[in-house]
């Protein structure tokens, strides 16, 4: 994993520098854009709804015990809007995406399509891997907004159908206690795990080595190191940022 | 004109290259021979900068690549058309927009015209009306007619060919070999090939060079390569499995002497 921060910072260098030359990566971002989008939309759903309504469901019984009840409203919209919407996105996201992009490139990479590229006078980080961070950069924020609300959506279900809670309570307490700076610094972080999810799947395929093996190999160390930087940036960020 | 001067290239402890030197004329077909994993792709890897090597100059046309900057590799590489082992083209674009891939992002060519260029490369390789055909539904054969156009679609100077006819059968190996010809004689462009198919480069070479043990160890039209006096050269023409490529190298040893 050390070595391979070195490599991924030096790769975060080369998209930088080539995504300002010309010609611009506009069609082929667009592209990327619906992939990313379209292909995690259901999951990153699923998985908010569900994470909404077990945290309804756990913290209304936990602080049933000491007679808070009227707070799950706040612990759902505060829980999910700065932590489980985008860090649950992020690793959905790290499974789908990332193993795809790896999958990708890395296939184009054993059958010597990436060495085909730069003879056709094409750079292949600026051809291949800015499309693909820029999508990610800006379409899980977007992601995170829609999981944001179903996850509430979902805790709202649970509370007042399942555990009884006034609707009106619920609804009031989720606002109450909701900040702006809640929602936004999710957004963020959101913006940053699309980023490291896209530039650490690309070099994962742009070093795939021997065949299927190698493109399977490079795939599952996408996820795994997509999914843990996930998870470290998200202390960084939280511990900076609160 | 293409000249190598003491090119070194080692991949870990292992030496593929060795102080390799030679000189490729230019409008001609050089093809250099050799068995297999000797080193002859890193050769033409590092002659379109897609490899660096450790020491030695390549010059193309007067100027040295190994000393240039991204930038101005970016530009000489125009200069080079190559033709992979596999064919490589891209599998999520059809043969079109393969074929008029370097055109379009060179701008090559106004929008408008690109389909009836491409119709135009891909009727010198002698295919037809297959331009929203996908790569997986191509022939080996087609697919490398395919990857042929798409590396002359830019007009360039010079053509590297890495295994041309590998894993083709007869009458088409012979098609590429034709082409590769025609290519030289209409385009004038400066060929490298590098194969192992002794018919085949005895057909298109104007000179042939093999490499052994990292080296150019004999240059040579093909009449003087195929009545070369090398022992080497001699068994690698002629196919023999005893010799001394095969003396020298541990693999054999165990599997040849019984």
């Amino acid at each position: 994993m050390v070595l391979d921060l070195g490599a991924i910072f030096t790769l975060f260098l080369q998209v930088v520098s080539s995504s300002v030359r010309p010609p611009s990566e506009f069609r082929n971002i667009i592209k990327q854009m619906e992939e990313v989008g379209i292909r995690s939309m259901p999951v990153v759903l699923v998985t908010a709804t569900f994470t909404g309504m077990v945290l309804a469901l756990q913290s209304y019984a936990g602080f049933q015990r000491f007679g808070a009840t009227s707070f799950v409203g706040s612990v759902v919209a505060l829980s999910i809007t700065r932590e489980l919407g985008p860090v649950f996105a992020g690793l959905m996201v790290s499974g789908r995406v990332g193993a795809s992009m790896a999958a990708e490139l890395g296939t184009m990479k054993v059958t010597e399509q990436i060495d085909a590229l730069i003879t056709l006078a094409t750079n292949p980080v600026k051809y291949l891997v800015v499309p693909r961070v820029v999508a990610a950069t800006i379409v899980l924020p977007i992601l995170v907004i829609f999981a944001d609300l179903l996850g509430i959506v979902g805790g709202y279900f649970v509370s007042v159908y399942l555990m009884g809670a006034n609707p009106y309570v619920y609804m009031s307490k989720t606002y109450q206690y909701l900040e702006f700076k809640d929602i936004y610094t999710g957004l963020v972080k959101a913006s940053v795990f699309g980023m490291l999810i896209a530039l650490i799947s690309c070099h994962h395929g742009f070093v795939a080595q021997g065949g299927a093996e190698g493109v399977g190999r490079a795939t599952t160390r996408a996820v795994v190191a997509s999914s843990m930087m996930v998870l470290i940036s998200d202390y960084f960020m939280t511990s900076f940022m609160f | 004109m293409i000249e190598i001067r003491n090119l070194s290239k080692a991949f870990g402890k292992k030496l593929v290259l060795d102080g390799l030197e030679l000189t490729v004329p230019k409008g001609k077909n050089t093809v250099v021979i050799g068995g297999s994993g000797t080193g002859k792709s890193v050769l033409i890897k590092c002659a379109v900068g897609l490899l660096r090597p450790d020491t030695g100059e390549i010059r193309i046309d007067g100027q040295d690549i190994i000393r240039m900057d991204e930038r101005e590799l970016v530009r000489v590489r125009r200069k080079f058309g190559m033709l992979f082992q596999g064919a490589a083209l891209f599998d999520s674009m059809d043969v079109g927009d393969n074929v008029a891939f370097a055109l379009r992002r060179l701008k090559m060519v106004p929008e408008s015209h690109v389909r009836e260029v491409v119709e135009e490369k891909l009727s010198m390789v002698g295919l037809r009306d297959i331009q929203r055909l996908m790569p997986a539904e191509l022939s080996g054969g087609m697919k490398k007619r395919v990857g042929l156009a798409r590396a002359i679609a830019s007009e360039p100077d010079i053509l590297l060919y890495d295994e041309p006819t590998t894993g083709l059968d007869p009458i088409m190996a012979d098609v590429i070999n034709d082409l590769i010809i025609s290519l030289r004689e209409t385009l004038g462009v400066t060929s490298i090939t590098i194969t192992h198919d002794m018919a085949s480069a005895y057909k298109i070479a104007d000179q042939i060079a093999m490499l052994y043990k990292g080296k150019i160890i004999e240059v040579g039209t093909p009449e003087q390569i195929r009545t070369t006096s090398n022992p080497v050269v001699a068994q690698f023409v002629q196919g023999r499995a005893h010799g001394p490529i095969t003396d020298e190298s541990e693999e054999f040893v165990r599997f040849v002497s019984r």
